[in-house]
């Protein structure tokens, strides 16, 4: 009798540990089904130039960061220190100017230093779609082989890039240092 | 006068051409080449979530990515890609959130089983109860010294 007034306590306490758990969550994080696929095909003019057509095989050689970005998105300015940092320490970073305006996103390269490779200009958001882009910014992990190992929705921390990037990228340099001997 | 006016006409459709080639805003007049085109339009961006906004299909997200993503089912409906074609492309790039029916599949079972199992779990709980109810109050069992104290009780003494 007494197990039987105990059941709808353990009930209720689950019920309340469930939810406890789904608040933890974040609902944005959500898995990216083109983790360890290649690298969607695109072709894009370059910022820079539009008489450039850039594709994703000008993303590819070697492990590099593919950052998504735009003038407009304030956490992409205030994620671009960080980005200076990896690119100063030699890891090539290519971007998407996504959705955004030639000329704004000149004139906001030009203010300060640019931490990017090749930049594909990208206004109506078309390489987005096939690279699954939910928002700005966003930052790939390509494999020297083009292959998208992990995928970032939100802007990327100095924790985040110690705990999983960089070492991420370490793995990824060895492997195809491993492939090329 | 009209020719001033058709120029205007002109001019307005002119300006207001790339908009369309950009995103595809909601409830703007598109052309179709048949009508089961329009359907499956239709049908799919009420199926498919705006990844962004997450409780909306992108039928009614004013979302810019929604709009993109109009365009795109449009731009594949247009060149006879089937609804299912459609489907798995989104599904490749946004993975299985972005259908808004989720797939019966080994990951949601449970999620389509749950009504069923708690409505089981219901009916258990209803059974045992009524169970009980139906069943008569047990004979009192009474120890031999309360046997004995009612025998005398009985008895008067």
């Amino acid at each position: 009798m007494k197990l039987k007034l105990l059941i709808p306590l353990v009930a209720v306490t689950a019920l309340l540990g469930l939810l406890l758990l789904g608040l933890g969550l974040n609902s944005r994080d959500l898995p990216s089904p083109l983790v360890g696929k290649p690298a969607p095909a695109f072709a894009l003019e370059a910022l820079e130039d539009p008489q450039t057509i850039l594709t994703e095989q000008d993303f590819i050689g070697e492990v590099a960061l593919v950052n998504v970005w735009a003038t407009w998105c304030s956490t992409c300015r205030a994620e671009k220190p960080l980005l200076m940092e990896l690119a100063r320490a030699g890891i090539p970073i290519h971007a998407f100017n996504y959705r955004d305006e030639r000329e704004a996103a000149l004139r906001y390269l030009a203010m300060t230093e640019s931490p990017y490779r090749t930049i594909a200009y990208d206004p109506a958001g078309d390489a987005g779609i096939d690279w699954g882009v939910y928002a700005t910014p966003e930052t790939y992990v390509l494999d020297a082989e083009g292959v998208i190992r992990y995928k970032r929705i939100g802007p990327l921390t100095r924790q985040l890039l110690l705990d999983e990037v960089l070492p991420l990228i370490e793995r990824l340099r060895a492997e195809s240092a491993g492939r090329a001997s | 006068m009209t020719r001033w006016t058709a120029g205007l006409l002109m001019l307005l459709a002119l300006a207001l051409s790339p908009g369309i080639a950009l995103a595809t805003a909601i409830g703007e007049p598109l052309e179709f080449e048949t009508e089961a085109q329009r359907q499956q339009y239709e049908t799919l961006t009420r199926e498919l979530r705006c990844t962004v906004c997450q409780s909306e299909t992108i039928h009614e997200s004013n979302a810019e990515l929604a709009a993109d993503m109009r365009r795109r089912v449009y731009q594949m409906t247009r060149d006879g890609m089937s609804a299912d074609a459609i489907v798995d492309f989104m599904v490749a790039r946004y993975g299985d959130y972005v259908r808004y029916r989720p797939p019966l599949q080994a990951n949601t079972a449970l999620l389509w089983a749950s009504p069923f199992l708690l409505f089981g779990g219901g009916l258990l709980v209803w059974w045992q109860v009524m169970r009980r109810r139906a069943r008569p109050d047990d004979e009192p069992q009474f120890t031999d010294q309360e046997r004995a104290a009612l025998e005398r009780l009985r008895r008067g003494n």
